[in-house]
């Protein structure tokens, strides 16, 4: 489905410092039994944010008041290396879009996650290292930082310090997410093509 | 330039349509399948946009996330899991797809079924929303995991938009030591490279130690390589692969199968043909491994201690983070370790080849009483043929029961969940927190490390008993 167009985010971040975060405690297993896509952020990163009885664990990222602000999702997110490892379930990056999040901001991110995102409208930037420490250590003196995405020219900016860093994306898949175009669009325009290719197949 | 290629070159390269300009290759694919979790979306964004599906044959459905191991027969108790289930059925029959519902004799785990009913082949680009489909490049199929969007594109449009990955070969020669499985030679791979150490990358598996195994060996080793965030991996096809397939149902017969041999032989990585990275192992090194962090490269042979911080890849403080969930400490022997459940299954290690090797060790011991055991076949083939083989009947003098084929408490979305606090060992694939009930602490080990667990009660090195 179509989605909505990304061009410059300029939002406050919520900072997740932790390596190999995977799809498993992003949504656990169990809440992937609907049969439609809507409501799975009340979930996102359900063991992580709330204990057995259901009440919210003090010491979580998304619990903590100086991460929120009123009245809007923060719509970055900051995870540390190997984002989203794990299992394939696209309901991953359904519950952090549906959270709020619009960027999600990591050194290294793994493969299928990666691609889910870009195929729902939440873009991926991977950063160096370096900057990521920057910009963790800035939420950290600051949680009211914030950090500007710039699709068009490829660039994230620590706004505090004008400290910027750009980031790579193909062409074919900017032009998608900056007029919310996805890849669907794109194959039935080349249905005929398709279908005489799939003719040439041995199996 | 080479014209040199690799395996993995040459079935992809056999698949791309187009090329787009700046972006990823049109890459066709011959086979999809489809599951009741991350498929019914995917329908919901058909009908939305009011698009057939393009290629109805060339998909598969069946059921296995999300169904009961006991009681098969009765309706699904869970609301939520049985109107899942409809609407994979309700979906396939609308849309003309095969489907191996609960109940139905072929019914199974997809990376399970698929192979043993002949749909995967060597030289197929294969797909479907779930990581593990890597299993099937042990035929030497391009396979790999996609998300539901990409279900949805490859119903519409029997293609996806990827990039071309690089390559990474990994080779194992020398000689398997004793009660070494082709699950411990994966477990060793991924916790010498990490669990990311592969991400971006495409495997092959090379060297004497694949080309000896079975096919059943093959795809636990290519099951895994999503565990180091490979998006697959594959091994040549060679005459164990065409042994293996000839005469499978939905295999190709007679002159259709004459004419795919020559090939299929031709499927085999070029000399001279370069790889990014190339790594090799001494198969003399490989011990039972066993893990004991929360992520699959956290592992270790079965008689050695837990690493102290700075001598793994993880950073320091996720590294203490995950021996904490855990309860273990550095330093600390896995051998003894108490335990509290064996879960024999998944589409990593629930093969009939699985089930012999548990059972050759619990033949004419019984099961510690401190253990609760799930031992779960990837199929109802698999069920049948431990039950033609005798090895029901050696199970159950043990004290075991077989449950009903599923994914069972690999992912733990039915009832088969580990209590909080409780410690696996498990034969499936993912050591994540929670991964196999909220709180489980999950142990991944192969098939006799499970066995042995399951007679003694604690973490055991399976070759006290070979």
């Amino acid at each position: 489905m179509a989605y909505d167009k990304f061009t410059v985010l300029r939002s406050t971040a919520v900072p997740m410092p932790i390596e190999n975060v995977d799809t498993d405690q992003i949504i656990p297993a169990r809440f992937l039994k609907a049969t439609e896509r809507k409501g799975f952020g009340d979930n996102l990163f359900r063991d992580w944010r709330y204990n057995n009885d259901d009440t919210p664990k003090a010491d979580f990222v998304l619990n903590n008041p100086i991460y929120s602000d009123e009245g809007s999702p923060r719509k970055i997110l900051v995870g540390g290396k190997n984002f989203g490892s794990g299992s394939s379930r696209e309901h991953a990056a359904w519950a952090i879009y549906d959270y709020g999040f619009r960027c999600v901001v990591s050194s290294f991110f793994a493969d299928i996650f990666k691609n889910n995102c870009l195929n729902i409208g939440i873009l991926p930037v991977t950063i160096s290292p370096e900057f990521a420490d920057k910009i963790f250590a800035a939420i950290d003196a600051d949680p009211n930082t914030e950090l500007e995405v710039n699709l068009p020219e490829q660039t994230i900016t620590l706004l505090a310090t004008g400290e910027s860093e750009s980031f790579n994306i193909n062409g074919y898949k900017k032009h998608n997410l900056t007029n919310g175009y996805d890849d669907i669009d794109y194959l039935l325009s080349m249905k005929n093509e398709i279908e005489s290719f799939a003719e040439t197949r041995p199996f | 330039m080479s014209t040199a290629k690799t395996l993995f070159d040459k079935v992809w390269d056999a698949h791309v349509v187009r090329h787009v300009e700046d972006g990823p290759d049109v890459l066709f694919i011959d086979r999809h399948f489809i599951h009741e979790v991350t498929s019914p979306v995917a329908f919901l964004g058909l009908e939305g946009r009011q698009v057939p599906v393009m290629f109805s044959g060339r998909t598969f459905a069946t059921a296995d996330h999300n169904t009961p191991t006991l009681n098969q027969h009765l309706p699904v108790a869970d609301p939520l899991s049985a109107n899942q289930l409809a609407a994979l059925e309700r979906n396939a029959t609308k849309y003309g797809i095969s489907h191996w519902g609960l109940g139905h004799i072929k019914n199974g785990i997809v990376h399970v079924v698929g192979p043993e009913n002949g749909i995967t082949l060597p030289g197929m680009t294969i797909v479907c929303g779930d990581s593990h489909t890597s299993t099937h490049g042990a035929f030497g199929a391009i396979a790999f995991g996609i998300g539901t969007s990409e279900v949805e594109m490859v119903l519409a449009t029997q293609c996806i938009m990827q990039p071309k990955p690089k390559k990474m070969r990994i080779t194992v020669n020398g000689t398997l030591g004793k009660a070494v499985l082709p699950k411990d030679v994966i477990l060793y791979i991924i916790s010498q490279i990490s669990a990311s150490g592969a991400t971006g990358y495409f495997v092959e598996y090379a060297g004497n130690v694949f080309e000896d195994m079975s096919m059943e060996g093959r795809m636990t080793v290519c099951n895994m390589s999503i565990e180091m965030g490979a998006r697959g991996g594959m091994i040549a096809p060679d005459q164990t692969t065409l042994d293996y397939l000839k005469g499978r149902e939905l295999a190709p017969k007679g002159e259709q199968w004459d004419k795919l041999v020559p090939y299929w032989e031709s499927l085999k990585t070029d000399e001279g043909a370069t790889f990014d990275v190339d790594l090799t192992y001494d198969a003399a090194d490989i011990e039972p491994q066993i893990t004991y962090g929360t992520n699959p490269g956290l592992g270790t042979g079965v008689t050695h201690q837990i690493p102290v911080a700075g001598t793994v890849k993880d950073g320091a403080a996720s590294y203490k983070k995950s021996l904490q969930y855990m309860g273990f400490a550095e330093n600390e022997s896995m051998v003894g370790k108490p335990i509290d459940f064996v879960f024999l299954g998944s589409c990593t290690n629930g093969r009939i080849e699985d089930f012999r090797a548990f059972a050759s060790i619990v033949k004419g011991r019984k099961k510690a009483d401190n253990v609760t055991a799930w031992l779960v076949p990837g199929s109802h083939i698999v069920e049948a043929q431990i039950k033609e083989e005798g090895i029901l009947d050696i199970l159950t003098e043990a004290g075991f029961q077989l449950r009903q084929p599923g994914c069972s408490a690999c992912l733990a979305m039915n009832e088969d969940k580990i209590p909080a606090g409780k410690y696996a060992v498990s034969t499936s694939n993912r050591n994540f927190e929670g991964r196999q009930g909220p709180g489980a602490r999950t142990l991944l080990a192969s098939p006799l490390v499970a066995a042995a667990a399951a007679v003694t009660g604690v973490v055991t090195d399976p070759r006290e008993f070979i």
